[in-house]
């Protein structure tokens, strides 16, 4: 199955890129731009057909290597889970 | 126990690339090579100290010093620390060590967005006791140089209250003539180092191993691990 790991920095960690991004969309004229914040997105193939299950392995590698839980946080998206 | 006794294990990641700088400078003070010791081994001779050095271990992939922090060394640098042994690491050396949860805090992409590379003026803080700072001068100005792109400092404005209460904080950027803004990357607090709470891990930014000679324009980096390295000795 597959695994989507989105990772975002918190709300209180500043984000010099995604600033120096709104700067720039600002000055093409998408004055609508009110904030920019970049994460990632880590996608995983996972031998596991239990969804319960992958969600619970997916987060124990968010904890343990994926994010840094001082300064990010993650959520998981499972597609194949109904 | 004389320098020359001291047993120094430098812990060598791919991507590494101040490993035999810090080897050279460590022999220059103690007279005795180091140890360079490999990622992938899973155990560790009997050291004084340990020393994870800069560079940009595994490409700085996923995190600077994630995938470096997990490598099968450093159960033994952990071990070697939880024993209270001695742990300093320098530049992408503390970026893994905070990874690893060994110093508090992170260190995130500079606030300018912008590789910083030149001599910052460093202040010595009043700390808890710890072989790191003991043997410097408190409020002594040192130059010594940063090359780094996160060296950012972050914590939790509760946690660095605690590490301020604590004397946690070893190093602080300062002003001085010689160079630039004082804060050259943003950090909370303008900390440029912190110790452990037991005061047997250091983390920093500068690369002492940079500043060992006139050649390189500062020898306050020999000062800073000689004082280092001969408290750790008696």
């Amino acid at each position: 199955m597959q695994a989507i790991v989105n990772i975002s920095l918190k709300d209180a960690v500043l984000d010099p890129q995604g600033r120096a991004i709104s700067h720039s969309l600002t000055d093409l004229g998408f004055n609508e731009v009110t904030d920019v914040r970049v994460g990632k997105q880590i996608l995983l193939e996972i031998d596991e057909n239990d969804p319960a299950r992958l969600r619970q392995r997916v987060a124990r590698m968010c904890e343990t290597l994926l994010s840094n839980t001082v300064i990010e946080d993650y959520s998981i998206v499972i597609p194949d889970e109904e | 126990m004389t320098l020359s006794a001291l047993r120094v294990a430098i812990i060598v990641f791919p991507g590494s690339n101040c490993d035999r700088d810090m080897m050279v400078a460590i022999e220059q003070l103690t007279s005795r090579r180091p140890a360079l010791v490999w990622h992938k081994e899973a155990s560790l001779d009997a050291a004084d100290l340990v020393i994870i050095p800069g560079g940009f271990s595994f490409g700085d992939y996923l995190r600077c010093g994630a995938l470096a922090g997990r490598s099968p060394i450093m159960n033994a640098v952990l071990d070697h620390a939880a024993r209270g042994g001695a742990v300093m690491g320098i530049c992408n050396g503390f970026q893994i060590l905070t990874e690893t949860g060994m110093v508090p805090g992170v260190l995130i992409r500079n606030a300018g967005l912008k590789f910083a590379c030149r001599n910052v003026g460093l202040q010595v803080c009043e700390t808890l006791a710890s072989p790191f700072t003991s043997g410097l001068v408190t409020s002594k100005r040192l130059i010594i140089p940063i090359a780094h792109n996160e060296g950012n400092y972050f914590a939790e404005p509760d946690e660095l209250n605690q590490l301020e209460g604590n004397g946690q904080i070893a190093f602080r950027y300062t002003d001085s003539k010689a160079i630039g803004p004082a804060n050259p990357n943003g950090a909370a607090h303008d900390i440029a180092g912190v110790i452990s709470q037991n005061g047997r891990v250091l983390g920093m930014m500068p690369h002492p191993e940079r500043a060992m000679s006139d050649l390189h324009g500062s020898t306050d980096g020999a000062y800073l691990l000689l004082k280092s390295l001969e408290a750790l000795a008696s």
